[in-house]
C-alpha cells in the first residue's frame, strides 16, 4: 500500500496486480444512468445506455434505485445540442426497468448555469419518472453566482449547512454530502470541518452492519487531481465510515463511469446524461468530448462493464442489462 | 460650405490652443497622474480550461477584460473572493475590472479551481 497524497487511496492493496493505473484502464463509457441494487448489504451497479433493451437480468435485491448525474440543463454545444432529449431518454430508460427503482438520486450539475429555467426544465422532466422521490446533491454549476441559495431553496428542504442530509431506506443509510462550496484557488472539492463534524454525529448511532451509501457530486477519491477530480478532505469522511461493513460511494462530475473497491468501500461514478468528458489525462483539458452527432447516443450507451466484489479487489463481470 | 468648414476649423484650432494654454498654465512640474491617462484595456482569453496569458503585467489604471472563449462556463474571482468576482461567464461572455493599485492579484475560476492565474499591477 502506498500513499502519494493525503487523500489518494490505495494502490494494489490486495496485491492482485490491479493498481490505480490498471484500474483506470478498465473504465469505460457508460450509459445515461445507473441502476443500483442492494443485495445482502452490498450494492451493485448496472449502467444502462440509450440503446439497450432492458430485461430482467439484474437481480432483484432488497432495494434498487437509479442514479443519474450531470444533466447540465442549458448546455447547447457540441457534442449535444439537445440535453433535454437525452435526459428524457434516461428517464424513459429508468421507467422501463423491469424492477421499479424506489427512488432516483441526482448527483449534481442539474443545471449548466444555475438559471431558474434550467432547474425548472429538469424538474418538469423528472415528473415523468415512475419513481417519484428524487434526492439531489448540487454540482458546482448549480451553486455559481449565489453560493447555492437557489439550490437550497429548491432542493434543500430539511437539509443541514450547505445542504447535506441523510435518510434511511429499507435499512440502508444514505448520506448526501456537499463538496462544491467554498472551493479555493488551485484546490479540489471540499467538504469542510462543519460537514465532517455533522457526518461523525450522523453515523455515530448506527451499527457497523448498516449499509452506508455516501453520495456527492465531485468524486470522494482522487480520480485525477490535475483536473480537480477529487476532494481534498475525502479521506477524513471515509475514515468516519471505516467501521462499517458495506460502504458505497456514488459520485458524478467526471461524465464517465468508473468503479473501484477499496476494502469495504466501493466507489462508483456515473455518466452524464448530457455530454461525455475525456478520460483522465487523455486530453489537454476536461472539456466536452466532441463526437459526431450520429455517434453521441451510441457512445453514451456502449457500456456493459460492471465491477462487483469478489476474491480480488476488482472482479469484472459482464452483467449487462439487455 | 468650404468657407464654413474653414471657419469651423479655425474655431476648433483656437479652442484647442485655449485648452492647451489653460492646461499649461495650471500644470505643475510633476508628471500627470496615471489615472488621468486614457484607460488602457488588456485582454485575457479564457479557453481550454485556462487563462491566457496566465500572468499579465499592467500599469495602474489598466482595465483587464476577460472573455470566455471556452465551450464551458467559467468565472473570474480574486483569491480573496472580494477584490473582484465575475458572475458566471458563458461562452463569449466578458468581465472587466480596472486595477488602480499596484500589487499582485491572484485569481481563479471558482467553478474549476485548478484554473489559476495572476495580474501584476506595477
Amino acid at each position: 500500500m502506498t500513499r502519494k497524497t493525503k487523500d489518494e487511496l490505495t494502490v494494489d492493496h490486495n496485491h492482485d496486480g490491479i493498481d490505480r493505473r490498471g484500474f483506470l484502464k478498465c473504465m469505460a463509457w457508460a450509459g445515461t444512468g445507473t441502476l443500483c441494487v442492494m443485495q445482502g448489504g452490498i450494492l451493485k451497479s448496472y449502467a444502462f445506455g440509450h440503446t439497450d433493451t432492458l430485461s430482467a437480468d439484474a437481480p432483484a435485491g432488497e432495494l434498487s434505485f437509479a442514479q443519474i448525474s450531470d444533466s447540465h440543463m442549458g448546455f447547447n454545444k457540441p457534442a449535444n445540442t439537445d440535453v433535454v432529449s437525452t435526459l428524457k431518454a434516461a428517464i424513459d430508460k429508468i421507467n422501463a426497468l423491469p424492477q421499479r427503482p424506489e427512488f432516483l438520486l441526482h448527483t449534481g450539475d442539474i443545471s449548466h448555469l444555475a438559471k431558474p429555467e434550467e432547474f425548472d426544465s429538469v424538474d418538469q422532466i423528472l415528473k415523468s419518472a415512475v419513481a417519484k422521490d428524487v434526492f439531489f446533491v448540487p454540482g458546482e454549476h448549480d451553486v455559481t453566482g449565489d453560493d447555492g441559495k437557489q439550490y437550497l431553496d429548491r432542493y434543500g428542504k430539511g437539509s443541514q449547512g450547505a445542504g447535506w442530509y441523510s435518510f434511511d431506506k429499507k435499512g440502508v443509510h444514505f448520506i448526501g454530502l456537499i463538496n462544491v462550496m467554498n472551493l479555493k484557488a488551485g484546490g479540489l472539492g471540499t467538504l469542510g470541518p462543519e460537514q465532517l463534524a455533522w457526518l461523525e454525529k450522523d453515523v455515530q448511532p448506527l451499527g457497523a452492519s448498516t449499509p452506508i451509501v455516501l453520495f456527492a457530486h465531485i468524486p470522494l477519491w482522487s480520480v485525477y487531481p490535475e483536473w480537480g477530480w477529487g476532494t481534498e478532505d475525502s479521506a477524513q469522511a471515509l475514515a468516519l465510515v471505516k467501521r462499517f461493513g458495506s460502504v458505497t460511494v456514488l459520485n458524478g462530475h467526471i461524465h464517465q463511469t468508473m468503479q473501484k473497491v477499496e476494502g469495504s468501500v466501493t466507489f462508483h461514478t456515473a455518466a452524464s446524461t448530457a455530454f461525455p468528458q475525456p478520460e483522465p489525462g487523455k486530453a489537454d483539458s476536461p472539456g466536452p468530448m466532441k463526437v459526431p452527432a450520429e455517434q453521441l447516443r451510441q457512445l453514451l450507451g456502449i457500456t456493459d462493464v460492471n465491477f462487483v466484489r469478489g476474491q480480488h479487489a476488482l472482479a469484472i463481470v459482464d452483467s449487462k442489462l439487455g | 460650405m468650404n468657407r464654413n468648414r474653414r471657419q469651423w476649423c479655425a474655431l476648433s484650432l483656437a479652442s484647442i490652443s485655449l485648452v492647451l494654454s489653460a492646461t499649461q498654465a495650471q500644470s505643475d512640474p510633476r508628471p500627470p497622474a496615471p489615472a488621468a491617462a486614457p484607460a488602457e484595456i488588456k485582454e485575457v482569453k479564457i479557453d481550454n480550461f485556462s487563462f491566457s496569458p496566465a500572468t499579465l503585467t499592467v500599469a495602474p489604471g489598466t482595465t483587464v477584460k476577460w472573455t470566455n472563449r471556452d465551450d464551458i462556463p467559467h468565472t473570474v474571482v480574486s483569491n480573496d473572493k472580494t477584490t473582484f468576482k465575475s458572475k458566471v461567464l458563458d461562452t463569449d461572455d466578458s468581465f472587466s475590472f480596472t486595477f488602480t493599485t499596484a500589487g499582485t492579484y491572484d485569481y481563479f475560476c471558482s467553478i474549476h479551481p485548478k484554473m489559476t492565474a495572476k495580474v501584476i499591477v506595477q
